[in-house]
């Protein structure tokens, strides 16, 4: 008796676990095949009586990392606004999200680079979401202004090991960055044309505490998303142009990069992705966007 | 009746074992998922590569996974926190356990517990905010997160779980022990460490392994204070425990990185059953004497 018991029990608790873990997995794949949480999720949402010209379906989404945190903000607001509305996102890298827009994986393919002309000649069609600015930031007692992007460069692969070589004075520079895999780092690299060859000194998991780091050491130079740098640190004009949300948007400062949408220029999305392009695209989304650290193309 | 009694304590039996069932499952789980999830990196990587590989670097065109970096860093940061940590937390435990006066002890006491009520971002946070721009200074390098900013966080976060530990066992050493040493013409002191002390051994070295586990697996703190740079250790060099390299790098990682910082976490996860294994074995010396 008290091993059917303890069997039993057994036997309910491992079931339980099996059943938890399935439901994490895809909450952490939140994403992937659009189907299937729409399918699962689709009875759960219809117990609500929908209003008639409510929207619902599914906007999926897939591409660049490095604009999670604006898409996933996006996406946020959308859904609170669309209750029946499931938004995914599916954060595989700029070249498989266009990929998989191409052959119809996902409603809109992220990227945060501009369509190749290949690409827009395959049938697809760019609309830039926002602007990435990155600043280039230094203490606040750092005597340097200016530095052009091939300094910047020469300074991260460690050619160039001291201010006074810069027009600052006699220090060490302190190389701090971000760990690897972060889409600031990456997208800063591959700008300045560093891939893979900085000499970090530090590598931090935040935009925080890299202007914390730069705000504490006289010597110190680092890299931030500009919108959430600080007057704790200094930003660097590069080339002569100062970042700012202006010289970001009509592209004169250097180290920024688009981030683009990419649909089928001959196919129509459906409903649901077009309010959902509608509204990223419209002024409306801008607080969110720039709340999410880049600056609105509009 | 009697029957319904019985089945009602089978009951209540039943939920007793299936709460604890819980704890045995969820390691059960983590060890299963930690040993899939990491073998697989290991194996394409190659275990000597893998282990003894002096380079890491997972996002680049060439991708490299060599983590004896992380595992040398921890070993000589867990080494170094021991070296600060242990004398200061031993002597703090004899002092408390034996000389101190008992208005004294309480206060201590006390300070004790909420030095290990303290959040490690906190010990972070400070150690970032003072201790990196203090080393900087104090030592004229140009930047002061380095495996001795770790040491000394590590080192101070270990202090509760030493000075605990170390005044229980201390605290159990039979009166009549010390009595018998007095009355045999020993001072207080020489009593206390060729007495009390040798009696304790085995609950003050549980103390010492206890701290080593908790040096070894602590990653926010560290994470703030080390610098995260992949480099070899070296005392004033940015370096990478085994914990901040998993920490750092999973939140974007993707494909054969994610799995090699899962590989990562297996790796750390032997160290600390090796570490608990040692544990038991002093604990179970301390039951035997």
């Amino acid at each position: 008796m008290k091993r059917v018991i303890c069997t039993i029990l057994c036997l309910i608790l491992v079931l339980s676990m099996a059943a938890c873990g399935q439901k994490t997995e895809t909450a952490a794949t939140t994403a992937a095949p659009a189907a299937a949480p729409a399918a699962t999720e689709a009875p759960a949402a219809t117990e609500t009586p929908a209003a008639p010209a409510k929207l619902s379906g599914t906007v999926s989404t897939d591409g660049s990392t490095s604009m999670e945190k604006v898409i996933g903000a996006l996406g946020e607001a959308f859904m609170e606004a669309n209750a029946d509305v499931t938004f995914t996102y599916n954060p595989t890298g700029s070249g498989s999200g266009i990929q998989a827009v191409q052959e119809g994986r996902c409603d809109i393919g992220l990227s945060s680079r501009v369509l190749k002309d290949e690409e827009k000649a395959a049938g697809l069609t760019e609309t830039v979401l926002c602007y990435d600015g990155i600043a280039v930031i230094v203490n606040p007692e750092n005597t340097v202004e200016d530095l052009t992007l091939e300094q910047i460069a020469a300074i991260y692969t460690g050619e160039i090991k001291n201010w006074s070589e810069v027009g600052g004075s006699d220090a060490e520079i302190v190389l701090i960055g971000r760990e690897a895999g972060s889409g600031t780092r990456s997208g800063f690299e591959e700008i300045v044309e560093v891939k893979d060859k900085c000499q970090y000194r530090q590598e931090l998991s935040s935009t925080g505490d890299v202007i914390t780091t730069v705000a504490q050491n006289p010597g110190a130079i680092g890299y931030a998303s500009l919108a959430s740098v600080k007057d704790t640190v200094k930003t660097v004009k590069v080339g002569g142009v100062t970042p700012s949300e202006a010289t970001v948007k009509d592209g004169t400062y250097a180290i920024q990069r688009p981030f683009v949408l990419a649909t089928k220029t001959d196919a129509k999305l459906n409903d649901a992705a077009q309010a959902f392009f509608d509204y990223v695209t419209s002024p409306a989304a801008n607080d969110v966007i720039t709340a999410a650290g880049v600056v609105p193309a509009k | 009746m009697k029957t319904k009694e019985n089945y009602l304590e089978r009951l209540v039996h039943g939920v007793f074992l299936l709460l604890g069932l819980v704890t045995v499952a969820c390691v059960l789980l983590i060890t299963v998922y930690l040993v899939v999830s990491g073998i697989p990196a290991i194996r394409e990587i190659g275990i000597v590569k893998f282990l003894f590989g002096a380079e890491w670097a997972s996002t680049a065109a060439e991708p490299k996974y060599g983590i004896l970096p992380f595992i040398l860093t921890s070993v000589y940061g867990t080494a170094g926190a021991i070296l600060l940590g242990v004398p200061i937390g031993f002597l703090t435990a004899i002092y408390l356990a034996k000389m101190a006066p008992k208005s004294v002890k309480e206060i201590m006491g006390q300070a004790v517990s909420m030095l290990a009520g303290i959040p490690s971002v906190v010990y972070g946070l400070v150690g970032m905010m003072v201790l990196v721009p203090g080393i900087r200074k104090l030592f004229h390098v140009p930047d002061g997160a380095s495996l001795l900013a770790a040491i000394v966080v590590l080192a101070i976060m270990i202090l509760p779980s030493i000075i605990k530990m170390s005044v229980t066992a201390l605290e159990a050493v039979p009166k009549e022990y010390e009595d018998a040493s007095l009355a045999l013409g020993a001072t207080p002191e020489e009593t206390w460490f060729r007495v009390s002390v040798p009696a304790a051994k085995s609950g003050i070295a549980a103390a010492v392994v206890l701290g080593v586990g908790r040096a070894i697996g602590e990653a926010m703190a560290v994470m703030m204070v080390a610098g995260n740079a992949a480099n070899m250790p070296s005392l004033f060099q940015s370096v990478r425990f085994l914990t901040t390299a998993v920490a750092s790098e999973m939140s974007y990682s993707s494909g054969l990185q994610r799995q090699a910082l899962f590989s990562i976490a297996l790796v750390l996860f032997l160290f600390i059953m090796l570490i608990n294994a040692v544990l038991n074995f002093f604990l179970k010396g301390e039951k035997r004497s």
